[in-house]
């Protein structure tokens, strides 16, 4: 019986940190539960990457009404006119124009931290750099040769790649942009932090849903524990 | 009450069911832990139809509309989210519970006569199973799912003369498409459970023919009362309907936390390339199956002798293949004059040992690149191949060690 | 198993206490595998209200919009289309609109509407479904009665309708044409599925 415990044990707190690797990328830190920034990264999502990239399954008013948003309030600062509030976050770029234009169509992003990993995505949003030999003249330290250009240089500056031979291993600022290094990391935290909420919405609550089943199986298993424990008082 | 039993009694065979298989269906006293797994296979088993019932209403079987369907599942749908994450983790679980139920009859000799037909029925089970869940992985139509079909199809490529053939009539086109999408989407939700309840129930029917075995593999029939009730056994009900409602309820706890608190368990249970829809175009950097299929993946891309006649892939195939093969002769393989590990000696003790742990690591390095470097010394691809020997020794030399096993004599009552 | 041990007591009331909670935790799992057969909210966006421009729409003409998947008629009525309304309350089955689910409280009047010359109605006869068709020419040449004062005649049971959708005595469909929820957003412009002065969709 111990030791039966003890192996439970043991998977229970397996589970509860079972995580991705890092590998090469920098941490960031989500908090699903700071409604603030999940605010503030939305709205850096919508001024800024949803003319090329659509969160096709995401509806906005549900982006309201988890994020601590009005329909009139999402309808001002975070839709385009032509929008109703229950449609879905879709952009008006095809994916024709998109290969035209780029190369490749720009990628849905309502999964990417699912598919990625929000370290991942934390990390390419900051790796961006200058680089003349491309078509755009950017590069990323992440994705190489990538087809998207910086779009938020006028934030961040423009920054230079380190070399050690090949390796990129480090960025310089060259032309500072309107936000300090700590300034953009912090909104590219809460853009990561938004898009990790974009993903999965319902992970925002769904532990606390978990807590009460939890408690009512704890609960239950006590007396199912003790009507075991009767009945076979009858076999030892 | 009474009177409505007895009008349906009158005309169905009521109390004679329930008294044969649970009231008056005699049950060894000493069952332990491993015994849970079963009765735990039958709810995760009526968890899946149930859930899957309720996805079916909203799922879209269109390679155009599949990915979109799941996310509208997850995001529209009141309570779609959980009905998704109760199928996936009830999937993984399923496995779980499975090769801890098979290994229970490993290692108390569960399959030995008279019982090698309750066996044979659960290997079917069991293959119908892994059939089950490899069609629907390919139903969220996400790259992985893509790509494993592709990869798991082409199997069939390997067969000589009707190889190709085969492939296409599976597929039911040149590559795996729409078709391929919808007819697997039929296999999945009617065809295949159809014949998973149906097996369910003659593996059951076979069991409470002979009765139940026990951790100490004694036949509690041979030691009966004067009124024909074996001395160590008890009636399934009220005391093991009692025990494995308990068991149920562990099991529960455990399944929840997973689906509300990790329901993708680290990529585990739910794969990150599987949020990126199909892309014939690209494939995932590493094509993995799911967990549970790891070890025999393993076992396929560990045969790469070229020497061999018609090819390494065929022969990969049937490695794959008779190493679930392998699990049907069973009954005949173990020589041993006793049933349970607990009379067993040091040789049977040592070769399950080797038998589990190449499992696991076959599985683990299922996972892996094969001609990477992942744990001590060796590639993966060359501990894999020992592994697979190891795999294949355990039951190619059973006859000849469970006879040269020195046995403990197993006492008339259980313990 | 000697039975003078046995505490049946106790057994039936930890058999009692454990099903009990175990009954509670089965209704509510339920719950959710219920409310996911409720109109998602995928359904809720596809019912959202619909605005239509009646700006071209001229007095005697009539105009469809489609809403939550069924037609709905709006008509510019003429003022000799609202006169005939009042003579013909004794060949109608609920000339006064008395049947309180089939408008809402704003157009239970003499011209079940908002504004005297625009009907709007949810063109689904009220009978078993069928779309009826508009019927606005007067007299014998209607082709249905020598005195029609023009109206809706559905073609699959004969049942009839006049022009402020209310149903005729003695035919199959019992109670007058649905008004839908609808305000004004301006003189040209209603907005179907809002109620005047509300917030939200009805």
């Amino acid at each position: 019986m111990r030791k039966t415990i003890s192996i439970l044990l043991c998977l229970v707190s397996g589970i509860v940190h079972a995580s991705s690797e890092v590998g090469g990328l920098d941490r960031v830190h989500i908090d699903l539960g700071d409604e603030v920034s999940l605010q503030r990264g939305a709205r850096t999502f919508v001024n800024y990457c949803l003319s090329c990239h659509s969160a096709a399954y995401m509806r906005y008013n549900r982006l309201g009404r988890d994020l601590g948003m009005s329909d009139e309030v999402v309808e001002e600062n975070l839709m385009f006119a032509s929008d109703k509030i229950g449609d879905l976050m879709t952009v008006t770029m095809s994916v024709a124009h998109g290969k035209n234009w780029f190369g490749v169509a720009p990628p849905d992003l309502t999964l990417i931290t699912r598919s990625r990993g929000p370290d991942w995505v934390y990390t390419y949003l900051r790796s961006f750099y200058a680089d003349e030999g491309t078509d755009t003249g950017w590069n990323n330290k992440v994705v190489q040769n990538v087809a998207m250009p910086h779009v938020l240089y006028e934030w961040q500056g423009t920054q230079r790649a380190v070399m050690e031979g090949n390796e990129v291993v480090g960025f310089e600022i060259q032309k500072p942009g309107t936000m300090s290094v700590l300034e953009y990391d912090d909104a590219m935290r809460d853009l990561t932090n938004f898009l990790v909420y974009l993903g999965e919405p319902v992970k925002m609550y769904r532990g606390k849903i978990g807590l009460w089943v939890l408690l009512f199986l704890g609960i239950l298993g006590y007396f199912t524990y003790m009507l075991k424990k009767e009945y076979w008082k009858d076999v030892h | 009450m009474q009177k409505l039993i007895t009008w349906i009694d009158d005309r169905f065979p009521l109390i004679k069911v329930w008294e044969e298989h649970m009231a008056k269906y005699y049950a060894p006293r000493n069952f332990n832990i491993w015994y849970f797994f079963g009765s735990l296979a039958l709810l995760v088993l009526v968890i899946q139809i149930v859930t899957g019932i309720f996805l079916t209403m909203h799922y879209k079987p269109d390679v155009n509309t599949a990915f979109a369907s799941v996310e509208y599942i997850m995001r529209d749908v009141p309570w779609g989210w959980l009905m998704r994450y109760l199928h996936s983790t009830g999937a993984s679980m399923f496995f779980i519970i499975v090769y801890l139920h098979m290994f229970r009859g490993m290692l108390y000799g569960s399959y030995r006569e008279p019982r090698e037909l309750v066996w044979l029925i659960g290997m079917l089970i069991f293959v119908a199973l892994m059939a089950e869940s490899f069609m629907g992985y390919l139903l969220p139509w996400g790259n992985m799912s893509y790509w494993g079909a592709q990869v798991i199809i082409s199997l069939f490529g390997a067969i000589p003369v009707v190889g190709d053939a085969l492939m296409e009539w599976v597929r039911g086109d040149f590559v795996v498409g729409d078709a391929t999408l919808n007819r697997f989407f039929s296999f999945h939700v009617i065809m295949v459970p159809l014949i998973l309840v149906g097996l369910v129930y003659l593996h059951i029917v076979a069991l409470h023919k002979v009765g139940s075995n026990n951790p100490d593999g004694i036949e509690i029939k041979n030691n009966k009362r004067p009124d024909g009730i074996p001395v160590d056994g008890i009636p399934f009900h009220p005391y093991y309907t009692v025990k494995d409602i308990f068991g149920t309820v562990v099991f529960l706890f455990l399944f929840f936390l997973i689906v509300f608190y990790a329901p993708e368990l680290g990529g585990w249970f739910l794969e990150k390339d599987n949020f990126t829809p199909a892309n014939i175009l690209q494939t995932p950097p590493e094509i993995v199956p799911l967990w549970y299929f790891t070890p025999y993946y393993s076992i396929l891309r560990a045969v790469t002798w070229e020497w061999l006649p018609l090819g390494a892939k065929l022969w990969g195939v049937i490695a794959m293949g008779m190493s679930l093969g392998f699990f049907f002769l069973l009954p005949w393989l173990d020589r041993s004059p006793v049933k349970s590990i607990r009379y067993r000696g040091w040789m049977y003790k040592t070769a399950l040992t080797l038998f589990v742990v190449s499992f696991i690591v076959m599985g683990y390095l299922g996972t892996k690149n094969p001609t990477h470097v992942d744990l001590l010394w060796f590639s993966n691809k060359t501990w894999s191949q020992i592994g697979l020997f190891v795999y294949f020794a355990f039951f190619i030399l059973m006859p000849i060690y469970t006879t040269l096993d020195k046995t403990k004599p197993v006492p008339e009552r259980v313990r | 198993m000697a039975d003078d041990r046995v505490d049946h007591k106790r057994r039936r009331f930890l058999t009692g206490v454990t099903s009990g909670i175990g009954f509670v935790g089965g209704v509510v799992a339920a719950i959710p595998f219920v409310a996911s057969m409720s109109p998602s909210a995928r359904a809720r966006a596809a019912g959202a209200p619909v605005e239509a421009d009646f700006s071209k729409l001229k007095p005697g003409q009539m105009m469809t919009v489609e809403w939550r998947g069924n037609p709905v008629w709006i008509v510019n009525r003429t003022p000799s289309m609202l006169a005939d309304l009042a003579g013909l309350e004794s060949k109608l089955a609920d000339a006064k609109s008395d049947v309180e689910d089939q408008q809402p409280g704003y157009a239970q009047n003499s011209t079940r509407s908002i504004r005297p010359e625009i009907l709007v109605l949810v063109g689904i006869c009220t009978h078993l479904g069928c779309s009826p068709s508009e019927k606005f020419q007067v007299g014998p040449d209607s082709g249905i009665e020598t005195d029609w004062k023009g109206g809706f005649y559905c073609p699959c049971h004969g049942s009839k309708f006049d022009l402020a959708g209310r149903v005729y005595k003695g035919v199959p469909a019992p109670t007058n044409l649905e008004v839908p929820p609808h305000s004004f957003l301006s003189d040209t412009l209603i907005l179907i599925g809002v109620d005047p002065e509300q917030e939200g969709a009805a």
